[in-house]
């Protein structure tokens, strides 16, 4: 068995982030991680691997920086082996990502993908399902726990109005909800062995995509409204008497 | 002529409000792109729910009635919506942003080459003709964005837009011979765990009152949210910490990760306001938080901080609502 999981940079949630006048952002300075949901496909992964006898390997889409994440955030935890394709990621959409997984998946052939639900910088939550139509492969999306029975993985999902359960035949795609599982800590040890682990480096030319354009374009960034603290009451009837008399919500 | 095919979304044969925001989503794009709006409705004995839509300005309602979409498996789906979308010559495809409009949409988007706008909450103008608005990392910044192919897909935020109102007329309601491909799409329908409530949901309450950890416990959660809920008439809500730590179930989550809501009225009660949190309910119109600290994010976004212990505050605030309403 060969699992595929997805080793996504984004920029640290906590990070301040900057636009210039024209509304486009500003990447000098800020700080990544590696993206919290992909921490949790490569916990599945690996908890799976080990269950399973599987080979684990680590993919990030990026320019170079991204392979600190593919080695530190998969590769030190127990991933076996990373792929990095260099391209210029503010230039991708989901569409061109799913695109060069797909090229991935056709030359790797694993039996399952494993993707967080959404990156938190872009918040598309795309991916995963577009990856799985062009494969023609069933999903299982937004999951809260994964078990593999035979041709099978069986997973609860995370929907509107609780938690569904589906049986999709392998291979598939499943993308991770926060909630699947605990992401371990990489190990002194497992981070020096990342440092020797195989990490190949791919150009998206390696990848003969038969498209390289965008379908969706983002022309400007721009700051959300704020919202101004309001005031401290002094008692539940100062409250209540806001509530009903200058707000009129109640 | 242009044409906006809204995927219907309905629980037990009635249409949810999700379905009438992505209407009012689809009408304000019709009247830029100068389009009409057809509808869709995917199921398994769902006569009711196309002739519930008739009067929303929808030219024709596609229902796909077919054994094989029973449940909203996503493969089957998004075949069927794409087939939908051909025969009636949709060039944009919309749905909410549900968890349902989430993981097939996309699927749709792969199957008709277009590019996919997810979780809007505007249709702007911009220098490159009609496009999208967007919330990126958690809300922290907005994003314009246009969509280059012939086919768009878009899903809608439901706490972005008004329900769209019935505005009278007839739609042409049209049955689809549906071939879904249950066999094909080597998925299983295991079973659905419904988290049961005979209080509002989350997505169409007025108010909303939202527990977290600093609640304890599940029992401390219940002792504080519950009585509040009832006595206001509203939704029970979540943070993320909560429901990890079990104090109640993962679709009362609000957030980045978890709903989006903008209710009338916000409590949010023992939270302290992570960028994660204020992601799922920073446009509610009036937002209370009940906390034992003045200084938290939260109290940043407050229009009133009532600063105190929730299990000493919220009874003697439902003692007194209770009176409120019964002096009328
Ligand atoms: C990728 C990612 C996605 C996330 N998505 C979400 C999401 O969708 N939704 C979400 O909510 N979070 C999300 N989070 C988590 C988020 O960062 C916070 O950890 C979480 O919101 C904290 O929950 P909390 O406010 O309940 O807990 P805490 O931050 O621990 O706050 C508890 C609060 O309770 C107060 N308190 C304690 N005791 C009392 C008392 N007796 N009475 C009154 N007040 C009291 C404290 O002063 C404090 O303000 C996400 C995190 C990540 C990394």
């Amino acid at each position: 068995m060969k699992i595929l999981v997805t080793a996504k940079r984004v920029t640290d949630p906590n990070a301040k982030l900057v636009i210039d006048d024209d509304g486009s952002w500003i990447d000098d300075d800020v700080e990544y991680i590696l993206n919290p949901f992909c921490e949790n496909a490569v916990e599945a992964a690996l908890q799976i691997a080990s269950d399973n006898d599987a080979e684990t390997i680590a993919i990030g889409i990026g320019d170079e920086e991204v392979q600190r994440y593919i080695r530190q955030g998969a590769l030190a935890r127990g991933v076996d082996r990373g792929i990095h394709v260099d391209a210029e990621e503010q230039e991708l959409d989901s569409d061109l990502i799913a695109k060069i997984l797909k090229a991935v998946v056709e030359r790797e052939e694993p039996d399952m993908v494993l993707l967080g639900k959404q990156a938190v910088d872009g918040d598309s939550n795309q991916v995963g399902q577009l990856l799985a139509e062009m494969l023609g492969w069933p999903q299982a999306t937004f999951a809260s726990e994964v078990k593999v029975e035979g041709a099978e993985a069986i997973v609860t999902r995370e929907v509107d109005g609780g938690l569904e359960t589906l049986a999709v035949t392998l291979p598939a795609v499943i993308t991770a909800d926060l909630r699947l599982n605990d992401p371990r800590y990489a190990s002194l040890a497992g981070i020096m062995k990342a440092k020797k682990k195989p990490l190949e480096e791919l150009e998206l030319d390696d990848l003969e995509l038969d498209d390289e354009e965008p379908k969706v374009r983002v022309v400007k960034l721009h700051e959300p409204a704020g919202r101004s603290a309001g005031v401290v009451v002094a008692d539940v009837d100062e409250l209540l008497q806001k509530l009903t008399t200058e707000a009129r919500v109640l | 002529m242009s044409k906006i095919l809204v995927i219907a979304e309905y629980i037990d044969g009635v249409v949810k409000k999700a379905t009438l925001t992505t209407l009012d989503m689809a009408r304000q794009l019709a009247d830029k792109k100068g389009a009409d709006i057809d509808i869709a409705v995917l199921g398994s004995n769902i006569g009711g729910v196309a002739s519930a839509l008739t009067g929303y300005g929808a030219g024709t309602i596609y229902v796909a009635d077919h054994a094989e979409l029973e449940h909203a498996l996503a493969p089957t789906w998004a075949k069927v919506i794409a087939d939908i979308a051909e025969e009636a010559g949709a060039d944009v495809i919309a749905a909410s942003a549900s968890t349902l409009g989430k993981d097939i949409l996309p699927r749709v988007a792969a199957r008709l080459e277009a590019g996919m706008a997810s979780d809007v909450v505007a249709v702007v103008d911009t220098d490159d003709g009609p496009g999208f608005r967007r919330p990126m990392w958690a809300g922290a910044l907005l994003a314009d964005v246009v969509i280059d192919t012939d086919t768009w897909v878009v899903t809608a935020r439901g706490s972005a837009f008004d329900a769209a109102p019935a505005t009278g007329g007839e739609s042409t309601i049209e049955s689809f011979a549906a071939e879904p491909g249950l066999g094909a799409s080597r998925t299983r329908f295991v079973k659905f765990d419904g988290t049961k409530s005979d209080r509002p949901t989350l997505d169409e309450a007025d108010i909303v009152v939202a527990g977290g950890r600093g609640l304890k416990s599940a029992d401390g959660f219940a002792q504080a949210v519950e009585p509040l809920a009832d006595a206001v008439g509203g939704a029970i809500g979540a943070s993320r910490a909560a429901v990890d730590d079990g104090f109640c179930p993962n679709d009362y989550q609000i957030g980045q990760t978890g709903k989006v809501v903008a209710p009338q009225l916000y409590f949010a009660v023992a939270i302290s306001g992570a960028i994660q949190h204020l992601a799922g309910m920073k446009n509610s119109k009036v937002i209370v938080a009940i906390n034992t600290r003045d200084d938290e994010p939260i109290n940043k976004v407050a229009d009133y901080s009532l600063v105190g212990d929730a299990f000493t505050v919220i009874p003697e605030l439902c003692e007194k609502i209770a009176a409120l309403k019964a002096a009328g």
